[in-house]
């Protein structure tokens, strides 16, 4: 069995039962981004009560199956319209910084592309600067995709501070994926049933461009999504004509690097020998 | 982006693995299609979602690569103006034609 890393996990929303499904076929970490809670949230302290479980209770629920919990902070595109609750948000994520699996701010991004979202986008993205603070970022759905990935990439590209190697972007489609990884960004593919990628369609997007700062993730939430979906598209390299050796550049080598830019990113010892 | 022999399959091997499924895809769409004709009231033959639906079917007619990648335009919203404040939470999965 080959480890893997599923880096955009919504835990709080599955069950000790996907955990261990999750163990069983490999997983030895995940990282959750904060998300939209369904609804919209109305204070602060909403969301501090939130990164409190994404930064106690879900590492220790992991840690029950073998599986290393780490976590991103922010206010979430979906609730990005709302400049004076995200005020009140950005005031409080420094107190959670620190904290042992925290390893940075996402997933920022946009919704609905609208002003206010792009403004609390970028107040996120000073914050992760100030705090030298790697970055993961949600790219909008649907018909939305390539505007708003193209507002993210635009507004990022302007900023001479930002150093790309340090933001992935993550949900990128065969529209996207291009110029994510022309402006040195790391992209990250998304194998949601319906609305992103089949795990074909990743591999299609993998063979073209090459492995080079790709990772595949399941981005599994409440929705309607599967948290087995990175052993399912090993299962399909496979059958696809894919080496060992790929296939782990795919989903443990590339995400271990990219994550271990944050030092408190750490794997096992024998998972860390396994990088090369 | 690297094109030209990508894929590790051979053609043979594509149809072995694949035919099967995508055979029982483009009946889905078929009978999807057929359904709407069928419909109790038909009130929706302009619906922007429809309409990019059958631009898109024409464009999988095509024999030039790149498919994927045209279709995904034809679904997207390709006006780059910020909206002044937000409509509701979910995208539709087609650009209204307002926002073209
Ligand atoms: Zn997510």
């Amino acid at each position: 069995m080959m480890n893997y890393i599923d880096l955009h996990a919504h835990m709080v929303s599955r069950t000790t039962d996907d955990y261990h499904a999750m163990a069983l076929t490999g997983c030895v970490a995940v990282t959750e981004p904060a998300f939209w809670a369904g609804y919209d949230r109305v204070s602060a302290s909403a969301f501090a009560d939130y990164f409190k479980h994404l930064t106690e209770f879900e590492p220790q629920r992991a840690a029950k199956y073998g599986i290393q919990h780490y976590t991103w902070l922010c206010l979430n595109p979906k609730e990005g319209e709302d400049r004076a609750l995200a005020r009140e948000v950005l005031a409080i994520i420094p107190q959670f910084l620190e904290r042992p699996n925290v390893l940075g701010i996402g997933e920022i991004g946009l919704n609905r592309v609208t002003r206010n979202e792009l403004a609390t986008f970028i107040d996120h993205v000073e914050l992760a600067l100030e705090h030298n603070q790697l970055i993961h970022i949600h790219t909008p759905h649907l018909e939305d995709k390539y505007k708003g990935t193209k507002a993210i990439v635009e507004t990022l590209a302007s900023n001479s501070r930002i150093d790309p190697s340090r933001v992935l972007v993550d949900h990128v489609e065969e529209h996207t994926i291009r110029m994510v990884l022309e402006h040195g960004f790391w992209a990250g593919l998304t194998l949601y049933p319906m609305t992103k990628v089949s795990p074909s369609r990743a591999i299609d997007m993998l063979e073209m461009y090459g492995t080079e700062r790709l990772c595949v993730a399941s981005a599994c939430d409440w929705g309607p999504s599967q948290p087995l979906a990175i052993p399912n598209c090993m299962f399909e390299m496979r059958r696809r004509g894919h080496s060992q050796q790929w296939i782990h550049e795919v989903v443990y080598a590339n995400p271990s690097r990219f994550l271990s830019q944050n030092p408190k990113f750490r794997l096992a010892p024998l998972e860390q020998a396994l990088v090369g | 982006m690297q094109i030209e022999g990508s894929c590790p399959r051979t053609q043979r091997e594509l149809i072995e693995l694949e035919f099967i499924e995508h055979r029982t895809k483009i009946l889905d769409i078929a009978a999807f299609l057929d359904r709407f004709d069928r419909s109790i009231e038909h009130n929706a033959n302009d619906d922007f979602r429809i309409k990019a639906f059958r631009e898109a079917l024409a464009a999988l007619n095509s024999s030039e690569f790149g498919r994927v990648e045209r279709i995904q335009m034809l679904l997207s919203d390709l006006s780059s103006e910020l909206r002044a404040e937000r409509d509701g939470q979910s995208a539709y999965g087609a650009a209204k034609e307002s926002e073209q």
